[in-house]
């Protein structure tokens, strides 16, 4: 989906508040959201796709506005509501009050037919693929041609993964992507590698 | 008269935490235990320690520094440290003195964060998120890091389950020492990317 969580080349953000000794929590509850989501899915409540999804489909109003670990909070009450572990009901009354949850999840999608296998060095195009649930392309890649550089072992197919679809585990390709050719005259010099998922891809000319 | 409007007003998030954890506790999951675990790992184990025992073991093994750079993974267990099943491929990023690598994720914030530590907060930001791929040395030099230009910069971004760590160069200065005392001196920051040592 073309969510808000895809921020790569978005403009209008400011400067990064940067410290040297800056921390990865602040908050006692922080530890604890991260260590429950930890456990959700050690304990097969959900996967990681499916994790990762339910943050994307947050309202993008509350996303913007929420810290990184209210975004995993978030996520991990969807899922046990969607899952039918808990319910939206016992959460409020727990709670004292209103617990915003994720909009409902779009469909997902197999791995496309017809995969081809790269090597180091192949010039390739990312795929034009606009798909309402789960993917993991990042908008600023999509259309554009680069030079594979890696590989790597196969992995659950996101865009399935995410939604409980059947699919082939596959590689992903790291794609070497001149930031000239992903911004023409609107980026810094540099190279911007992606990990690329099989099914994205497709020989360039 | 009496008011008989229903205040609706949106959970704290430790509210919100706490009526979780304790739902999660009601249908008989033992939350407790694996937390205290969990949080245990997060705060005293997955330290950027443990990348830097890597690096400085790369810097004065040449041997290991060709694993590192081949199978970072292993690599790693080499060592004892783990990562994730899910991380199944980690991919070492060896700098140079015209080579600057950089890690980011911009669709949510992705780490090798056994070895890294877990993200700092401006990681994880939606400033660094959004500019660092594609403003990458203006956003480094705001962080410090001025790069002259004919420094080729490379961005990594974190989309898939492969994770990344940046192979910093050996400072000129640190001729004979100790692996020990190299390893004090790689900072997380320089294993992310966005400052040199």
């Amino acid at each position: 989906m073309d969510g808000i969580h895809d921020l790569g080349g978005k403009q209008g953000y400011g400067p990064v508040h940067y410290t040297l000794d800056a921390t990865a929590f602040h908050n006692a509850w922080e530890v604890r959201v991260n260590s429950l989501y930890a456990f959700a899915v050690r304990s097969g409540i959900f996967n990681m796709d499916e994790y990762r999804h339910a943050i994307e489909r947050m309202d993008p109003r509350h996303y913007l506005a929420a810290s990184y670990y209210e975004r995993s909070l978030t996520s991990l009450a969807t899922l046990c509501v969607e899952k039918g572990v808990l319910t939206r009901e016992e959460l409020e009354r727990r709670a004292g009050g209103t617990f915003p949850l994720s909009s409902p999840s779009a469909t997902g999608r197999s791995n496309s037919p017809g995969r081809v296998r790269f090597q180091p060095g192949d010039r390739v195009r990312v795929k034009l693929d606009f798909v309402p649930g789960h993917i993991r392309l990042p908008a600023y890649i999509r259309g554009k041609v680069g030079t594979v550089v890696g590989e790597s072992p196969a992995y659950p197919f996101p865009d399935a993964h995410a939604h409980g679809i059947t699919a082939e585990d596959e590689p992903t390709y790291d794609v070497r992507f001149r930031s000239e050719d992903l911004w023409p005259n609107g980026s810094d010099p540099a190279l911007v590698h992606v990990g690329v998922f099989q099914s994205y891809l497709e020989k360039a000319g | 008269m009496p008011d008989d409007r229903v205040v609706v007003r949106t959970a704290t998030v430790e509210e919100r935490v706490d009526a979780i954890q304790a739902a999660l506790d009601a249908k008989g999951f033992d939350t407790r235990k694996a937390v205290e675990e969990l949080e245990h790992k997060a705060q005293e184990e997955w330290l950027p320690r443990n990348g830097a025992r890597m690096v400085a073991r790369a810097w004065v093994d040449a041997e290991y520094r060709k694993r590192l750079l081949a199978n970072g993974r292993e690599a790693a267990a080499e060592m004892g440290f783990a990562m994730p099943k899910h991380h199944r491929h980690l991919v070492v990023l060896e700098n140079a003195p015209k080579v600057q690598n950089v890690i980011c994720c911009t669709l949510c914030s992705c780490t090798a964060f056994t070895l890294i530590g877990l993200p700092p907060d401006w990681y994880k930001d939606l400033q660094y998120r959004s500019r660092v791929v594609r403003e990458s040395r203006t956003v480094l030099a705001e962080m410090g890091l001025a790069l002259d230009p004919d420094v080729e910069v490379r961005v990594w971004d974190t989309t898939a389950d492969t994770r990344y760590m940046v192979l910093p160069e050996r400072p000129a200065h640190t001729m004979g020492w100790s692996e020990e005392r190299l390893a004090a001196i790689v900072t997380r920051d320089s294993l992310i990317g966005v400052a040199r040592l």
